[in-house]
């Protein structure tokens, strides 16, 4: 979006997003906390800094376009999308309630800014590829994000994917994997481990490299660095914290799917300087 | 019989016609070309032909993806992967996104043959027809699947049709015009009422003949727009005929035999027989043998409407309560 992305601003901006996520889960009584903060940095890094897009026209033909393969980080994309102004603030407050157009998870039928539903894991990296693939064929200089979980990893269907990927050569295509290190059950490492994962990709062909995904600069220049990719996709491995700024929340399995109670939340506010 | 045509080839020389005519128009596969007949849109188009490898999965969300980049793709395999294998891929993405892609499966039913149970879909109708947005279509012989075809490409909208490995006689000329959501009659007879999808319709044909034989009429429609389905034809045809049966290469559930029962059983109860598999798969062997151990002859579908027909005499018929159909307000 903007020319020469301010650091210190999008470092702001992701401290709002994170209170707008506890808040919206406050408000809810459910949904997605943990790897909703885990995602928040790499996401405001994206669509504040890195991606060409226009809220005021959702379907801008040159539009960069997100897919948001981890649906259940729905919160932290409507935070953005909110913020961008692609619906109005007071939206949030409506998030997963009867009639809203912020459903559980993302549906393209109801909320401005979202491209396709998301939620079932493990299918949005194929849906980027027919994208890339799109765009590559329609001639347009537009690039595809894929935010995808690292447990989601585990579903079959990236594998099939990635393969596809690596063999049309979608060097229009980044996909980013929030290492969170949690899912529901517990550690990846303990349910079912994904490593070496970077090797993994490395072996199907991606361009990939490894980013602190709290860290925005060294995620703009993960972007770019990926623009110079030529004949290959790329895979940003972003290692985070599932719960990431606020310490109860940190690298707790029990907030992968659980909304703040008032205390939580209320200690959730001071850390976050709300 | 004269001349005769296989669905599925039909439907690979329409989509290579198509790709001349469209340029917006894609094509994807997993690694059944040759079968699924899309070898030959590949041959001419090699840059809007996709193979994803043996991976349905991926196959649908590919698909997905290019009709969100403004894409009309049609994605091809056998039916059994693209509705089994697939069906999540198709319920989250393609239905619930009301995406604009066309899947048509090959080798649906038992006709498929020698190689067996396994690649035999008997129950794709079911898991497609579940699905909100998507239109099921089952086309009956050349014709009608170059005209569904034709129409699958124009219309905004996800999609599902089932081709078929055999060649079949031809019911229509290229005359034939293909409606959504309208069933097409083709025979007159007051009697009975056959219903048909797909193979089955020749079928219906061939059993109303021979009914003709022993002086009964039978009315034949043929119901290839599954869904959403011909509803104000099923409750005319029951009103008019009283006895009921279904044919269809697939289980008598979740199909043509189901939506029909449905419709009957809310608006118009007449006495009802469904052809088609009862809870069992498939196995190898000839088409004839497999139709014949199944009960998907004519003649299977003759004995079907005399027994309808003998209930009839003793059913009591209900009053229609309500003959405004509901349209197409099903999307």
């Amino acid at each position: 979006m903007n020319a020469i992305p301010d650091h210190r601003h999008l470092k702001e901006i992701a401290r709002q997003v994170r209170l707008d996520i506890v808040e919206m889960l406050f408000r809810a009584g459910s949904g997605h906390l943990g790897g909703s903060l885990s995602a928040a940095d790499i996401l405001v890094a994206l669509f504040f800094g890195e991606m060409r897009a226009k809220a005021g026209d959702p379907c801008w033909i040159d539009r960069d376009r997100f897919i948001l393969s981890k649906g259940h980080g729905a919160p932290a994309y409507y935070a953005i999308l909110a913020r961008l102004g692609y619906f109005p603030r007071e939206e949030l407050d409506t998030l997963r309630q009867f009639g809203s157009i912020l459903q559980g998870h993302p549906d393209s039928g109801c909320t401005p800014g979202v491209e396709i539903p998301t939620g079932s894991l493990g299918q949005g990296l194929s849906i980027a590829n027919g994208l890339a693939l799109a765009v590559r064929l329609n001639g347009h200089g537009s690039r595809i994000y894929a935010l995808l979980g690292d447990g989601e990893v585990q579903e079959g269907q990236i594998w099939e994917a990635a393969m596809t990927a690596a063999h049309y050569g979608l060097d229009n295509l980044v996909a980013i994997l929030d290492r969170n290190r949690l899912q529901i059950d517990g550690h990846t490492a303990e349910v079912m481990s994904i490593e070496p994962i970077a090797d993994k990709w490395k072996a199907f062909g991606w361009h990939t490299l490894e980013v602190d995904g709290h860290d925005i600069p060294q995620l703009l220049a993960a972007f770019t660095a990926c623009k110079a990719v030529k004949g290959r996709p790329s895979m940003i491995i972003a290692h985070t914290v599932k719960g990431k700024g606020v310490s109860i929340f940190e690298g707790q399995k029990k907030y992968h799917g659980t909304a703040p109670n008032p205390e939580e939340y209320q200690q959730a506010l001071k850390e976050l300087g709300g | 019989m004269s001349a005769k045509e296989s669905t599925r080839v039909e439907y690979g020389k329409t989509l290579a016609q198509l790709g001349a005519e469209n340029p917006q128009i894609v094509v994807l596969d997993a690694d059944l070309s040759g079968s699924t007949q899309t070898h030959h849109f590949a041959k001419i188009f090699h840059d809007r032909f996709f193979n994803v490898g043996i991976a349905e999965q991926d196959l649908m969300g590919t698909a997905a993806g290019l009709a969100l980049g403004g894409k009309i793709p049609f994605a091809s395999t056998f039916a059994m992967f693209a509705t089994g294998r697939a069906w999540e891929q198709i319920r989250q993405t393609i239905a619930y996104g009301n995406l604009n892609v066309k899947i048509v499966a090959s080798h649906g039913g038992i006709t498929v043959g020698e190689d067996g149970g396994s690649h035999q879909a008997v129950e794709d109708l079911a898991l497609m027809r579940i699905l909100p947005n998507l239109v099921v279509l089952v086309p009956a012989d050349g014709p009608e699947t170059r005209a569904m075809t034709r129409w699958a490409a124009a219309y905004p909208g996800p999609v599902y049709m089932r081709t078929g490995r055999m060649a079949l006689p031809l019911i229509y000329d290229d005359n034939y015009v293909f409606e959504l959501g309208r069933g097409s009659l083709l025979r007159e007879g007051g009697d009975v009422t056959l219903m048909g999808i797909g193979i089955m319709v020749q079928a219906c044909l061939d059993a109303a003949a021979l009914l003709a034989q022993d002086g009964i009429e039978a009315r034949v429609a043929n119901f290839g727009c599954l869904k959403p389905l011909d509803w104000e034809l099923v409750v005319d045809s029951a009103r008019r005929t009283g006895a009921m049966v279904t044919a269809e290469e697939h289980m008598v559930t979740g199909g043509l035999g189901s939506a029909v029962s449905e419709i009957l059983a809310e608006h118009c109860p007449a006495p009802l027989k469904r052809i088609g598999l009862r809870d069992t798969f498939g196995m190898s062997g000839k088409p004839d043998d497999l139709l014949k151990h199944y009960g998907l002859t004519a003649n299977d579908i003759k004995q079907a409407a005399l027994k309808v027909i003998a209930r009839k005499a003793n059913h009591q018929v209900s009053p229609v309560m309500n003959l405004k159909a509901p349209g197409l307000a099903w999307r």
